[in-house]
């Protein structure tokens, strides 16, 4: 888990994310260097519980359907409704290659959540769509108040 | 190789015992994206195709033939040579899979094939690729690989093959599709897409578990000669690309799609990508045939940022939500 001090201590969220064994999402906001934590992969391990606003990171399960898009781990921690109420945003890992599945988590949980969809990239991003996150989610925290 | 544990003797699978729960979830999407050609109606593209001109036909026969005998490669050999070194029982199913869709592939090719084009304009076609110098050599670099004994260096090949070579074929359908020809026949492609998507992110997630296991100095080798490989290959695919798409002028946007694609099959193997966004910058309408959702303005960080996107209806009844 990264905690950044400076982050934690100014009026900035926090970002959660969710990571398999592949480590792709990991290793994207391991290069964003904001402070993060990582929702546990084990489906049996308890969930997390946030105590500050935060957005929140997913890659995209399945080949197209809407079902299943959104990993179980996700679904079990947005269930949780106090979790659910901190949430600002949603950024979603994918492959273009899934055609209009690309980012599909990202979508449902934008829909369901009542909150924007920030950002898509692809598998572990490029250092573009790195730069880009990381500018867009400090003005985004700048524009919350 | 010694740093490698292949299975040497068969046990009955046991699915509930995993040693790697990434073999069941790539097992699950495989299976459940299941399909055959026949479920696509491809002669409704046969008005379609007699639009192209006498050239545009033959440059699509000689595209999806080079597809073909990549996808053949894959099934025949490829495949094969990756369940020698597979390390779970669970890892040799999963390739078993990945083989019998790549013949599907291949068929699907003969499909498109018997539905829209004379035999005779297909055979010679197949002539071409058995004489084509560049698609020859590119079979070459990859089987070549295949019969190394470096299990390391096959998965390298093999992500390459799923997640590089097919790009210079794929985006033919898609600029057809993208100017509302052979659209039924592009929806058969985007399912090899994706599927070669899942294909190439398997095998390079094995690649990685694997590589991790080696001492830093083996690792710092096959790296130098999985980028050495990229580029041995992408200047082959760039001479093919040329003498294909030269003819109708779309060799530079092609080697663009070469370019973001190159990224992604690196990036399958764990490795930064290696071209600019300068390069990779595709025709925003062969990324919209490919994913029509890809455009920027469909998120919040990339658009004008005045509008406030969240997500369109979707239907989500996913039995695990309760709200
Ligand atoms: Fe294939
Ligand atoms: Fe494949």
């Amino acid at each position: 888990m990264l905690v950044d001090a400076a982050a934690e201590s100014s009026s900035a969220g926090s970002i959660v994310y969710f990571s398999t064994k592949s480590g792709n999402t990991h290793r994207f906001v391991q290069k964003l260097g904001l402070a993060a934590q990582r929702l546990p992969i084990g489906r049996e391990e308890p969930t997390l519980r946030v105590t500050t606003p935060y957005i929140l990171i997913t890659p995209t399960y399945g080949g197209g359907e809407v079902k299943g898009a959104v990993p179980g781990q996700v679904i079990r921690f947005l269930n949780d409704e106090h979790n659910r109420r901190l949430i600002r945003g949603v950024i979603a890992a994918g492959n273009t290659n899934f055609g209009d599945a690309y980012g599909l988590a990202g979508r449902i949980i934008s829909e369901k959540c009542h909150v924007p969809l920030l950002y898509r990239f692809e598998l572990f991003g490029t250092d573009d769509d790195v730069a880009r996150v990381r500018k867009g989610v400090e003005e985004f925290w700048k524009r919350q108040t | 190789m010694t740093t490698m544990q292949r299975l040497s003797r068969v046990n009955a699978i046991n699915w509930n015992r995993l040693q790697d729960d990434k073999d069941l979830e790539v097992w699950n999407r495989l299976t459940s994206n299941f399909w055959l050609p026949e479920k696509v109606p491809l002669s409704n593209d046969i008005q379609s195709w007699n639009t192209l001109t006498q050239q545009e036909k033959q440059l699509t026969i000689r595209v999806f033939t080079g597809l073909t005998l990549l996808d053949t490669i894959q099934s025949s050999v490829g495949a094969p040579v990756l369940m020698e070194d597979a390390r779970t029982p669970h890892e040799e199913a999963v390739y078993t899979n990945i083989a019998f869709m790549e013949s599907v592939h291949a068929r699907s090719y003969s499909s498109i094939f018997s539905t829209l084009c004379t035999t005779r304009d297909v055979d010679d076609a197949f002539r071409w690729s058995e004489e084509n110098p560049t698609l020859q050599a590119k079979s070459e670099l990859i089987l070549e690989r295949y019969r190394s004994d470096d299990p390391l260096m096959r998965k390298v090949a093999s992500v390459f093959l799923e997640s590089f070579l097919f790009y210079s074929g794929f985006y033919l359908p898609m600029y057809w599709s993208s100017h509302a020809k052979l659209t039924n026949t592009a929806d058969l492609i985007r399912l090899i897409i994706r599927d070669e998507a899942v294909h190439g992110y398997y095998i390079g997630y094995k690649f990685q578990q694997a590589l991790a296991e080696a001492t830093p100095e083996r690792q710092q080798e096959v790296k130098d000669y999985a980028y050495e490989l990229l580029l041995e290959l992408y200047d082959n695919e760039v001479r093919y690309t040329e003498s294909l798409y030269d003819e109708v002028g779309l060799s530079e946007d092609v080697k663009k799609f070469l370019h973001y694609n190159a990224n992604k099959a690196l990036m399958n193997l764990g490795f930064e990508p290696l071209f600019p966004s300068s390069v990779t910058d595709v025709d925003p309408t062969i990324m919209a045939a490919l994913s029509p959702s890809a455009d920027e303005n469909h998120d919040f960080f990339s658009g004008s940022g005045s509008s406030y996107v969240i997500g369109k209806a979707v239907a989500t009844e996913d039995d695990d939500w309760s709200f």
